[in-house]
């Protein structure tokens, strides 16, 4: 009996690879850490609509999803940030070609421990706090406290989106950095605990990860704009400043079961789940 | 046919033995071969001396000193904790404890030895950061100090069942002089047991050191990884292990990125093994 099962486990390890190559009835989804719980309750959907289809969700960052992408060992990477050139020119030495699908929006919300009597900042003093040259609370109307600044760590397409576009603004050419005293954890969760946690820390993530133990910051471009809260609406409306798009990349047109899993991830019932886990559909 | 058998088994043992070396002399061939490549975009000086570690931008900042200095600083404070607990323990163990009690704190120490570091890691993050944090009243409880000592606790089961080895190889014969001569319990411990065993203690040390240097899980959970030169043991530190570990996944191969990570391991293949290598000094000097 033992033995039996042990040949059909060896079978199974054999064949898997095999099988998720051919793509015949399983597909690999790997990337954004951001993206995870999406992607699986996008599997799971899917998967209870097409018994004998195989759809794996796994985490790792933006960049482990190129990473595998590029390797060949997944059929979708989820991604949070846009592919970089280098990316792209590994890819096709590797004779692949990374086509970009754009799959859902996000806000990302900064945060601060609802004890924290701060709540609003404008995109300059949030690049002020995060690269360090503000590190006082009380120079943003707050208590005199320090600054405790969380961010996550740089395999997160969340870190390099929050670096270009609050950091940098947008500027390609900018130098702005994280300031070299931030804490860099390696989830959204542990960033959320930790914001619950010390009533001076500030940190970000993506909205889905809001809870009543954070308080979100309302966000304004500039000292003589709205402040903006991050909720849905306010993402769709395009009114919230810090948003990006969530973005799949698949090898060259998606084809066979790739391309209907995108299908369904991109049509009504795949952007109703976009909404129910917190994310912000590309449809309205 | 006896002959055949004792020849066939003596190779296939040697073969056992030489594998070890071939597969360390492999891993640190690749680590050569990838690390290397690193200097032909950043001087070794810049490298091991460079105050910045921001590998993802452009042009990528690859200086890993915090790193090495977060490494050494949470070492040494694991060491300053875990040194005179763990050899107090093995002395205790050794010549103190009566013989029933023994036996519970070695298994409490090997039961110690036994918990996984990313569990530790998840106690320390959920009960002695926060700990810290009030203690001190620090700004955050994920600093080096709450890294040190974690790692503590995980270099103690190493120092103390090679210690109280040492203790015990100890010739009866010196206790039983010591005794003769009207010393003290106390001591025959500290003016006899203690420098006749020093050299293995020495051994347990380093080797417990080495543990903690390449402790990778626990200390990224809870000493906040923030890259930044440490200017105290109550600051955030970033380790060249969780370095590796964190940004492992996200390098793509064949970049600058990619290459200093491999270069960090190198320097921490050098560090542990200059540790192991004093360790062994130690150890076969006393024969």
């Amino acid at each position: 009996m033992f033995k039996k099962g042990l040949i059909i486990l060896m079978a199974l390890m054999l064949a898997g690879p095999a099988l998720a190559k051919s793509g015949k009835n399983s597909i690999q989804v790997k990337g954004s850490d951001t993206m995870v719980n999406l992607g699986q309750a996008w599997a799971e959907k899917y998967m209870e609509e097409n018994p004998g289809e195989f759809v794996a969700v796994t985490g790792g960052g933006s960049g482990t999803g190129f990473s595998s992408l590029i390797s060949g060992t997944c059929d979708i990477a989820m991604a949070s940030r846009s592919i970089k050139g280098k990316e792209i020119s590994l890819a096709n030495q590797k004779g692949i070609n990374p086509t970009e699908i754009k799959v859902a929006l996000d806000g990302l919300a900064v945060v601060v421990n609802p004890a924290n009597p701060v709540s609003k900042l404008t995109l300059d003093q949030l690049a002020g706090i995060f690269t360090g040259t503000i590190s006082n609370w009380k120079d943003v109307g707050g208590k005199d406290e320090k600054i405790v600044i969380l961010s996550r760590e740089i395999n997160s397409g969340t870190h390099v989106y929050f670096k270009e576009h609050v950091l940098r603004k947008g500027n390609a050419d900018g130098k702005e950095e994280f300031a070299q005293s931030a804490l860099l954890l390696s989830s959204s969760q542990a960033i959320a605990d930790e914001v619950a946690g010390n009533a001076s820390a500030i940190g970000y993530y993506g909205m889905g990860y809001i809870s009543a133990k954070q308080k979100a910051i309302a966000v304004a471009k500039d000292a003589s704009s709205e402040y903006i809260t991050p909720t849905i609406e306010n993402v769709v409306d395009g009114k919230y400043p810090i948003s990006r798009p969530l973005f799949t990349y698949v090898n060259g047109a998606p084809q066979g079961l790739v391309k209907k899993f995108i299908d369904f991830a991109l049509y009504k019932e795949g952007q109703d789940i976009v909404l129910k886990t917190d994310f912000v559909p590309i449809i309205k | 046919m006896r002959k055949l058998k004792e020849f066939i088994i003596e190779k296939l043992i040697l073969i056992c033995g030489l594998a070890s070396i071939f597969f360390v002399v492999l891993i640190f061939l690749f680590l050569l071969k990838e690390g290397l490549a690193v200097f032909s975009t950043v001087s070794p000086f810049k490298f091991l001396f460079g105050k910045n570690w921001y590998p993802i931008s452009d042009p990528p900042q690859l200086g890993i000193l915090p790193l090495i200095l977060g490494s050494l600083l949470v070492t040494l404070g694991a060491a300053i904790i875990s040194i005179p607990i763990g050899v107090g323990c093995a002395v205790y163990i050794a010549e103190v404890a009566p013989a029933n009690l023994k036996e519970i704190l070695k298994a409490g120490i090997e039961l110690l030895a036994a918990i996984p570091s990313v569990v530790l890691g998840f106690i320390g993050m959920v009960t002695l950061v926060p700990f810290v944090k009030t203690f001190f009243h620090l700004p955050t409880g994920l600093t080096a100090l709450s890294g040190s000592i974690m790692l503590a606790f995980m270099a103690m089961p190493t120092i103390v069942s090679i210690a109280e080895d040492a203790l015990y190889s100890v010739p009866k014969t010196y206790k039983e002089g010591a005794f003769a001569l009207g010393a003290t319990h106390w001591q025959t411990i500290h003016r006899v047991m203690l420098p006749a065993a020093s050299r293995g203690i020495v051994a347990a040390i380093m080797l417990g050191i080495g543990r903690v240097i390449g402790e990778t899980m626990a200390v990224m959970m809870i000493t906040g990884n923030a890259a930044v030169m440490p200017n105290s043991i109550f600051a955030p530190v970033r380790t060249l292990t969780a370095t590796i570990a964190a940004e492992m996944g996200e390098a793509v191969v064949g970049s600058e990125h990619y290459f200093a990570l491999f270069a960090i391991g190198i320097v921490l293949f050098i560090i542990s093994f200059a540790i192991n290598v004093t360790a062994d000094l130690f150890l076969h000097k006393r024969q």
